[in-house]
């Protein structure tokens, strides 16, 4: 217990450091350039005592808890042992004997990304921005589908070992040519949806998985193989959103089609 | 006192909100496919209440304290005229919050205790964190650029896609020349960027300077500054490999 106490307390003095260049840059353009004392200063000065104290408990959080859980995910489910059951002598796993980690990594892609605040603001946002043509929970599963899909391919990559960048690259294609074709309107949330849905709490629990398995999957290596996932996630959202949108407006423009005919 | 109540725990509701999925999605995982009890589950459930309780500290100080000022500066500059000034503001805004994002701090450390196991820096505390804070640095850097890049378009209304896809290009030509080890990193610190701390600050920005521009829709100019701030740290961190 002492011993915690003591590492938080080390915690919390680092993340003066972290925190300093926001103190200075406020601080500084609020003297030099704006030139007006700050409103509420004292709860200005608590908020950043709050936001210290917050980043080293979350840090020490993350240690203690989002990242042993990761990794112990990546081990139970490729252990040969649950893979194989106890008694048989395990062979060389292929690909399709990993079938419950890709499950595991679509489950938290889809959840905590529907789960996502900030996510929610966004979409309501383009709904009026769209004049209604643009779904609210479409939008939401849209993403969430792309960010399913994207982690769950990123752990296939990882036990195959195929490089990285083919399947980024190939990514980008898609994206660039969506961009010629998707509605105008969605182009730069898209963009950003990438970015926004990846929360906090996701990002280090997904860097965790993503290591693990290149750790105990046989012939991987974390450094090459361990690190990816996070850029899948944030690679696919922006096609699963753009084909959304295109798709309402292909919808949109049948349903226009047959009140004309009929 | 109801209210004070209601201010304490609003915020732990919201970053338990955040938690809960995962946290099902393990218990229905533990419980039904793998059918094991969870080790050490003591030390991860104190974890998991540190990161909770962190995490609504952390956003409760922003939210009282660094948000209102960031956002009501951000629309002064918006508005102030000189286009100097409201860069360098970008640029601050942009390093100072990615500086001291929990997410990037998180996967920096890392990615250095990754690095030096697989020898590509010396497995010393002093070697891992020059290399954890130079990974910080180089992103911070990138994403300050980012926004600077990204208020121009605002300010000159080029179209987002060119600039995107010439992103994508730098990342592709950045690719061939980067080492190997570097490229999952770099791929990754894309994402782990723009989370708390950066996203509504930047985002203020963006709606601000293109609600106070005239011809300029906040909807279609506003967004897209996140999308700079995902790429470039991309581009950027392949360079930071090459140099170590």
């Amino acid at each position: 217990m002492m011993d915690l106490l003591i590492h938080i307390f080390h915690v919390t003095l680092d993340t003066i450091t972290d925190v300093f260049p926001i103190v200075v840059i406020i601080f500084g353009f609020q003297f030099l350039v704006i030139r007006k004392p700050i409103p509420n200063l004292g709860k200005v000065i608590l908020g950043f005592i709050y936001v210290l104290i917050g980043l080293a408990l979350f840090l020490v959080g993350l240690e203690e808890a989002l990242f042993p859980l990761g990794e112990l995910m990546a081990q139970q489910l490729t252990d040969p042992v649950f893979i194989h059951g106890i008694g048989h002598v395990a062979g060389d796993l292929m690909w399709q004997d990993y079938k419950w980690v890709y499950i595991f990594a679509i489950a938290i892609g889809f959840s905590t990304t529907i789960a996502e605040p900030s996510l929610l603001a966004v979409a309501i946002k383009a709904n009026e921005v769209s004049a209604g043509v643009i779904g609210i929970t479409g939008l939401r599963v849209s993403v969430a589908i792309g960010v399913a899909i994207g982690i769950g391919l990123g752990t296939f990559r990882i036990v195959t070992g195929t490089p990285l960048e083919y399947y980024i690259v190939a990514g980008y294609l898609i994206v660039i040519v969506q961009t010629f074709y998707a509605p105008k309107m969605i182009i730069a949330l898209a963009y950003d949806s990438g970015g926004v849905t990846t929360s906090t709490v996701t990002v280090p629990l997904v860097t965790a998985l993503g290591l693990g398995l290149a750790t105990t999957i046989p012939g991987r290596s974390a450094l090459l193989d361990g690190f990816g996932l996070i850029a899948f996630a944030s690679l696919f959202p922006i096609i699963s959103v753009m084909a959304y949108a295109q798709l309402s407006e292909w919808r949109g423009r049948v349903k226009n089609n047959e009140n004309q005919s009929t | 006192m109801k209210r004070q109540l209601q201010q304490i725990i609003s915020p732990l509701w919201q970053s338990t909100r955040d938690l809960l999925p995962i946290i099902v999605v393990i218990a229905f995982f533990q419980i039904f496919v793998l059918q094991k009890p969870i080790p050490n589950m003591g030390q991860l459930l104190i974890g998991t209440a540190f990161v909770v309780l962190g995490l609504s500290l952390f956003i409760k100080g922003l939210e009282v304290g660094l948000f209102p000022i960031g956002e009501s500066m951000a629309y002064a500059f918006a508005r102030k005229g000189s286009v100097l000034w409201l860069l360098l503001f970008a640029f601050s805004l942009g390093f100072g919050t990615t500086i001291a994002e929990p997410a990037l701090i998180a996967v920096a450390d890392k990615a250095a205790e990754v690095a030096a196991l697989g020898h590509v820096i010396e497995n010393t505390e002093a070697a891992r964190s020059a290399y954890a804070s130079g990974l910080r640095l180089t992103v911070a850097f990138s994403v300050g650029l980012a926004i600077v890049i990204g208020v121009l378009r605002i300010l000159k209304g080029w179209p987002i896609h060119f600039l995107i896809i010439g992103g994508y290009v730098g990342v592709v030509v950045m690719t061939f020349f980067a080492p190997e080890e570097i490229i999952g990193i770099a791929y990754d610190s894309g994402g782990v960027t723009t989370s708390t701390i950066t996203v509504p600050l930047v985002t203020a920005l963006g709606v601000g300077l293109a609600s106070s521009i005239k011809g300029r829709n906040p909807m279609l100019d506003g967004f897209g500054l996140i999308a700079f701030a995902s790429l470039t740290p991309m581009i950027f961190v392949m360079g930071y490999g090459m140099l170590i």
